[in-house]
């Protein structure tokens, strides 16, 4: 029983991971119609922060931290949208391949700066007792974890459904002409949310470092989890990125614990299915 | 004008043989077998509109059944390659129907995924196939009782098999089915309405590059006498999509020219820094930014010029 409730909570925290990171990537793409392959390279850089600040300052609050990367990340990706994408406006493939380009720059970057040997990062202090619910024994840190990507995500709900930015960018999200022909600065919301999306996944970055460690090839092997998570939830939906984000985090975590080596071919089954039955994911639209 | 131009190439890939060492004529090769991959990828990026991200899946995979059955279960040569291309085009058609559910970036990133999670299955599988080890201790093929252990006779080996190859892809592009796969690239709902399945005509170009890819895969390990997990890395099929669109995309003589230019720049670039991926982005963020139509078109452009004939 403590198995499954212990790989249970452990598929909650990834799948909280992975809604910070799918998330920006699921907006980025339904605004900007940009497969932002550096998305993983984000969230490894702000991963990457996080060890080298909380491990050189004793004490250090990990949710400060992560607020703080996530805006130093946000600012490179800005950075990045400003002087690299804006040029390429009317080249999607150009602009996929630059993204590209500049994940291999980021990780390659990151390989020179911090070595090839993991770093671990320490849980917090205060998260390193474990919580006892009824008798079983949780890790504290991965409950606080799963309770920040929730927050998370109603606050990016709220952003997106009660703001005035937020009914900007749905209205680009579902027809950026007639977006801009009403006076809407598609461009400079294209900046905003690629900010956005980039912070968030770095601030995950952070978050996730006592649980995943900092090392190379930590991009690569979430990119394509998000991937997957945006393909099963729908492209641009922000419901579709959180419970697709769950829905992989189960289906990794009891894939690994109890087949080790079929993680990965398990990981296809419910993108095939969607592909098969749905291929707008389960919450996308049809041409969108 | 033309036959010049061909009796030149012609030269360039007979002679070398004779004069050229060791070292340059394995380079040779190893051109050639990424010129195979290129080419191939191109059939799917230039000619049909569909940007892969995991053709590397295809080269890998054929490399790695071909390797596993020779070294652990004691096949025949003969016997592992028809079985490998065979299972590499199977496989291939199996993937397309998952990636053509989507076009555009949708099918690039049910590539990238697709093709991640086999280069996941190569490090972790380790009792199959051996994780970060690789594969090694393999031997070269002797096809009719010639050995090809030598350079030379592996460049011969290559090159027959990298002419055969294009001049197959050619003919394939030049068809009235590569016209119609064109076709299919530029206006889908126009093909639609003139009867045409364009779903079919992406599957069967699909496979048709999977197939080719497997053939360069088989030759890649063959050459390297190795296969690591690496070899289905994103890289390695970025670097396959680099050759493309720097040569030129859609173009029958791009992406041979691209993936020698890729080869001799990690080639050359490896001898003095250790930073090859961080180049490659680099060209990458060049490439786009500065050419992003290629150079074999680019060239062709100045070139028409020129002769001053009309455009």
């Amino acid at each position: 029983m403590q198995f499954w409730i212990i790989q249970g909570l452990n598929s909650l925290s990834l799948g909280g991971l992975l809604f910070l990171l799918s998330s920006g990537f699921s907006l980025i793409f339904g605004l900007m119609r940009l497969a932002n392959l550096t998305h993983g390279a984000f969230f490894m850089l702000g991963t990457y922060f996080g060890a080298v600040a909380l491990r050189s300052y004793d004490g250090l609050n990990i949710w400060v931290t992560a607020i703080g990367v996530g805006f130093a990340v946000a600012a490179i990706g800005g950075l990045f949208e400003r002087l690299v994408l804006t040029r390429l406006k009317a080249n999607p493939l150009g602009q996929v391949l630059v993204t590209l380009g500049m994940s291999f720059i980021i990780s390659d970057a990151c390989l020179v700066l911090w070595g090839g040997d993991s770093i671990p990062v320490p849980t917090p202090q205060n998260l390193r007792a474990p919580t006892r619910v009824l008798g079983f024994v949780f890790p504290t840190y991965r409950l606080a974890l799963v309770g920040c990507a929730v927050g998370a995500a109603i606050a990016l709900y709220f952003l997106l459904e009660q703001t005035r930015l937020g009914a900007m960018i749905r209205a680009g999200v579902d027809d950026s002409q007639m977006a801009r022909a009403v006076g809407i600065p598609v461009s400079n919301l294209f900046t905003t949310v690629f900010c956005l999306g980039a912070g968030v996944a770095g601030a995950g970055g952070v978050l996730g470092g006592p649980v995943l460690s900092a090392y190379p090839g930590l991009d690569a092997d979430m990119l394509p989890l998000a991937l997957i998570v945006v393909i099963l939830g729908g492209i641009g939906s922000l419901l579709g990125a959180f419970i697709g984000s769950f829905i992989i985090g189960f289906i990794y975590t009891f894939g690994t614990a109890l087949f080790p080596e079929l993680a990965y071919i398990i990981l296809f089954l419910p993108m095939i299915l969607v592909l098969a039955f749905r291929p707008q994911g389960l919450f996308g639209r049809v041409g969108s | 004008m033309k036959w010049i131009g061909v009796a030149l190439i012609a030269a360039s890939l007979l002679l070398p043989p004779f004069f050229a060492g060791d070292f340059y004529i394995n380079l040779a090769s190893q051109i050639l077998i990424a010129a195979i991959f290129a080419l191939s990828l191109n059939l799917l990026v230039g000619f049909g509109g569909m940007t892969s991200l995991g053709h590397a899946s295809y080269l890998g995979v054929a490399a790695y059944v071909c390797a596993l059955l020779t070294s652990r279960y004691g096949f025949g040569h003969g016997a592992a390659a028809i079985i490998s291309i065979a299972g590499t085009t199977a496989m291939a058609a199996l993937f397309g129907v998952v990636a053509l559910r989507a076009t555009g970036l949708g099918f690039l990133m049910i590539t990238l995924a697709l093709s991640q999670v086999l280069w996941g299955l190569a490090y972790r599988m380790s009792n199959v196939t051996n994780g970060d080890n690789g594969v090694a201790g393999l031997t070269r093929p002797m096809p009719f009782g010639i050995p090809l252990d030598s350079a030379t006779s592996f460049y011969w080996f290559a090159l027959i098999v990298a002419t055969f190859a294009f001049l197959m892809m050619m003919i394939f592009v030049l068809s009235s089915f590569g016209s119609s796969l064109q076709g299919v690239r530029d206006q889908p709902r126009r093909m639609a309405a003139l009867g045409f399945n364009p779903w079919m005509i992406r599957w069967i170009t699909f496979i048709y590059a999977g197939f080719w890819a497997g053939v360069s895969g088989l030759l890649y390990v063959y050459y390297n006498k190795f296969i690591h997990p690496t070899s289905l890395s994103i890289t390695s099929s970025a670097e396959a999509l680099l050759g493309v669109i720097a040569g030129g995309s859609g173009t029958l003589g791009g992406p041979v020219v691209g993936a020698a230019l890729v080869l001799l720049l990690k080639n050359y670039a490896s001898a003095y820094i250790e930073r090859w991926n961080m180049l490659l982005g680099l060209v990458f963020l060049f490439i786009v930014l500065v050419m992003p139509t290629g150079i074999v078109p680019g060239f062709g452009r100045l070139l028409t010029g020129i002769r001053g004939e009309p455009r």
